[in-house]
């Protein structure tokens, strides 16, 4: 049992934070795709779905990420430093379908109703949509295979591109991509309130499910020679074997359930899925926060600040999620009775 | 162009487009919550269409301001990663709140905008107010971290590293209370005047229009109070300044030569050869007393300052004119409007009162990007004042006028974007006469 203290915990709730991030905002990207994709007689009726379901919570899914950023940076300094410096340009790319993304969708609710106009500026929150995952992947896919040195070092190839351009890098990317319109997909059946729709969502469910496989499956592949650190952990380690066993038992639930029409079952089965396989990546890579160098411990502000973190966040938690709960039961609890 | 001036310059480009958004984003809730509450107690709908009119605005502009300030939030590791490895565990606490703060308010907000008819009024209100009340305190988190930069306290540096770290003491930094301060009423000031001077020129040629005449009523009840407050505000902080940054306050002044019963200096151009401010008005006295509340105190000036620690004179001293100047004009268009409404006079038939507030409209945002380079450039050669030059800071990735280009174009595209959604949201006010609704009340209702 590692010995757990504050910097622990801290990383800890970087990984939840960036978990929320994933189900929840990962979910709104992912309905971009669905909205780029939107095919069919229905075509329209999808676009609307989508836009009704991301339109109240959107805003709020996405601060998870200004979470995860604020805690790195207060809590762990130089691993924020190091990342800023070596993954400039996918983070200035990531910003700007951030940008793109929730400004184009804002435009289009408060823009003319004509279809050119919608269309327009639906393309570039589509586009953005699926541009943006695959960048955070790549991030992720970076720090997983130690790539991120405490110092640039070479030619500005060297030092700003190779680190992240890699079959890998790039296989993380596309299996987030996959991920989010995959959850996206699971959590339209419930949000769907005629049947037609929801059988779309249905349809697709399945095949980014089938796609998230092979994706997931590709990147532990590559992952053997690429990042062998989290390979070892996540294959090897006494733990891992229960550990992708309760994975595996969810992804299989998660189909099962589309296949039998159980919505409910799906979304919590989707999510438990995902939620493990993004902190499978995190647990893996422990006790190293940027590996191979920079462990939790190393990279943690003195105490007193993470003391001070640490009870920020438990406040802010009894803000947060009653609020959060709200929201939630608002918008999404009429559709799920109907369901 | 050198990168460490690519860098500054996107800074500043994504500050100065991220600040009209947020103080939108602070402003304008509370103008829809004034009017919300308005049609709660006296049942007219035109107050009801005003604050729904209000959220679609606020709802554009905090959609913009959220996604452009997590541009900021990475930026400051992108640009300055020396700067956040030094500052974050001492100054990470506001930002930290400010995150739990923004969160209350993107809820809150997706509840207000999206919940009308599925919650009860009162409950829509209540959120309404935390939409308010949150938005202010990100903003109020956010700058107690710039009061930091200018004021730093609550570490010690030992070997060019922070030791003994406070973070607690480093938010009470001297510069905080000023700053929020000034910061919060200019937010109010700027929407407030911005939002009557909009209504203010539609009513110069419809002065019997219903719904102008409520929206009018409203934003001066929050421009008037903060636009009077402001000029006060501003002499805290300059006090303060005197006391915590002689060198920004003699560039703004253009103050070269330390001396008592120094005269306050207006206008003019600081020639940096011949270290004084030429052809300015000189009021005898005045800096004395404004810095130190006494006419014959010693005001320190740049030439108790290293030359090499000098900002940019010229750009810091115009920006404060420019800040002071629209500041005043602000004050004394809310006091002309203050003084007709305590007179019982008719705000909407005084054609040179509303010319005078659809000019002022503009003036709150510019004096804030004003304000903005003051503080800002009035700082350098310094991001950490005294302790790290923003030289030290920048990150090592060369090109950086390249990520510079590509965030101005952005920006600019989404200004362009912005500018004519807002316009087509105003253009679409309700056409209803005020005789309409006092002689046929009912009639008013159903246009409304």
């Amino acid at each position: 049992m590692p010995d757990v203290g504050a910097p622990e915990l801290l990383a800890g709730v970087v990984l939840v934070a960036l978990t929320f991030y994933v189900l929840f905002g990962g979910a709104d990207f992912g309905g971009g795709v669905w909205d780029l994709l939107a095919s069919g007689p229905r075509k329209a009726a999808q676009r609307a779905l989508i836009a009704d379901s991301i339109g109240p919570v959107w805003e709020a899914n996405h601060v998870w990420l200004i979470l995860v950023v604020v805690i790195l940076f207060t809590c762990f300094p130089p691993a924020f430093a190091r990342l800023s410096v070596t993954l400039h340009l996918p983070l200035t790319l990531m910003l700007v379908g951030i940008v793109a993304r929730g400004s184009a969708f804002t435009f289009r609710s408060y823009d003319r109703q004509d279809d050119d106009v919608q269309r327009r500026w639906g393309l570039v929150f589509a586009v953005a949509s699926v541009v943006t995952p695959v960048f955070l992947g790549i991030c992720v896919g970076t720090i997983a295979m130690g790539h991120v040195p405490p110092a640039p070092s070479g030619t500005f190839v060297d030092a700003y591109v190779r680190p992240w351009l890699g079959a890998f890098q790039l296989g993380v990317g596309l299996l987030a991509l996959a991920l989010f319109a995959f959850l996206a997909a699971v959590y339209l059946t419930m949000e769907a309130t005629d049947h037609a729709l929801r059988e779309d969502f249905r349809r697709r469910a399945l095949v980014s499910g089938g796609v998230v496989f092979v994706a997931s499956f590709g990147t532990l592949l590559l992952a053997r020679t690429a990042a062998p650190l989290v390979w070892e952990s996540l294959l090897r380690s006494a733990q891992a074997v229960p550990y992708q066993a309760v994975t595996a038992v969810a992804a299989i639930t998660t189909l099962a359930a589309l296949w039998l029409r159980r919505w409910r079952l799906a979304r919590t089965a989707v999510a438990l899925q995902v939620a493990l396989i993004v902190a499978g990546w995190g647990l893996a890579q422990y006790p190293y926060l940027l590996p191979p160098t920079l462990t939790v411990r190393d990279a943690a502000a003195p105490a007193v600040t993470l003391r001070l973190v640490l009870v920020a966040l438990a406040a802010g938690a009894v803000v947060l999620f009653p609020s959060l709960a709200y929201l939630f039961r608002i918008f999404k609890s009429t559709r799920t009775t109907a369901a | 162009m050198s990168d460490l001036f690519a860098a500054r310059s996107q800074m500043a480009i994504s500050l100065a487009f991220h600040i009209i958004f947020a103080i939108v984003g602070i402003g304008m809730p509370l103008l829809m919550v004034l009017a919300e509450r308005r049609w709660l107690r006296t049942g007219d709908a035109l107050y009801l269409e005003l604050a729904k009119g209000w959220a679609k605005g606020t709802a554009i502009m905090f959609a913009v301001g959220a996604v452009s300030g997590t541009v900021l939030s990475f930026e400051l590791g992108l640009l300055w990663p020396g700067f956040m490895e030094l500052a974050g565990p001492i100054i990470g606490m506001p930002f930290s709140l400010e995150g739990f703060a923004f969160f209350v308010e993107a809820i809150f907000l997706g509840i207000y905008l999206y919940g009308w008819d599925r919650m009860p009024g009162p409950a829509h209100l209540v959120a309404g107010v935390l939409v308010a009340l949150s938005g202010a305190l990100s903003g109020i988190f956010v700058v107690i971290a710039n009061a930091w930069m200018n004021t730093p306290t609550g570490f010690a540096l030992v070997d060019g590293r922070p030791a003994n770290i406070d973070p607690i003491a480093a938010m009470l930094n001297p510069a905080a209370v000023t700053q929020t301060l000034h910061m919060t009423l200019a937010a109010y000031a700027s929407t407030g005047l911005a939002v009557a001077g909009i209504h203010a020129f539609f009513l110069r040629t419809k002065p019997g229009n219903a719904f102008h005449r409520r929206a009018l009523g409203v934003a001066l009840q929050l421009a008037i109070p903060a636009a009077l407050l402001q000029p006060l505000s501003g002499d805290l902080s300059a006090k303060m300044l005197a006391k915590w940054q002689p060198a920004k306050l003699a560039a703004m002044e253009g103050h070269f030569e330390t001396r008592a019963s120094a005269p306050l200096v207006v206008g003019g151009w600081p020639d940096m050869e011949r270290r004084e401010t030429r052809w300015a008005l000189e009021v005898p006295y005045a800096l004395s007393f404004l810095a130190h509340g006494d006419p014959t105190a010693e005001v320190t000036g740049l030439d108790r300052i290293p030359r090499d620690q000098w900002p940019n004179v010229p750009v810091v001293h115009w920006s404060f004119q420019v800040m002071v100047g629209l500041g005043l004009c602000m004050a004394l268009v809310a006091l002309w409007a203050l003084v007709t409404v305590l007179r019982r006079r008719d705000l909407a038939h005084d054609p040179r009162l509303l010319t005078a507030l659809a000019a002022a409209a503009p003036m709150g945002f510019l004096a804030t990007e004003a304000g903005w380079m003051v503080t800002e450039v009035g700082r350098q050669p310094w991001i950490i004042q005294g302790v790290l030059r923003t030289a030290d800071a920048v990150t090592p990735m060369p090109g950086l006028v390249v990520p510079f280009t590509l965030f101005t174009v952005l920006y600019l595209l989404l200004a362009v974007a912005v500018t004519w959604l807002m316009y087509r949201q105003i253009i679409r006010s309700p056409e209803v006469q005020e005789w309409e609704r006092r002689y046929a009340p009912a009639l008013g209702a159903a246009r409304a």
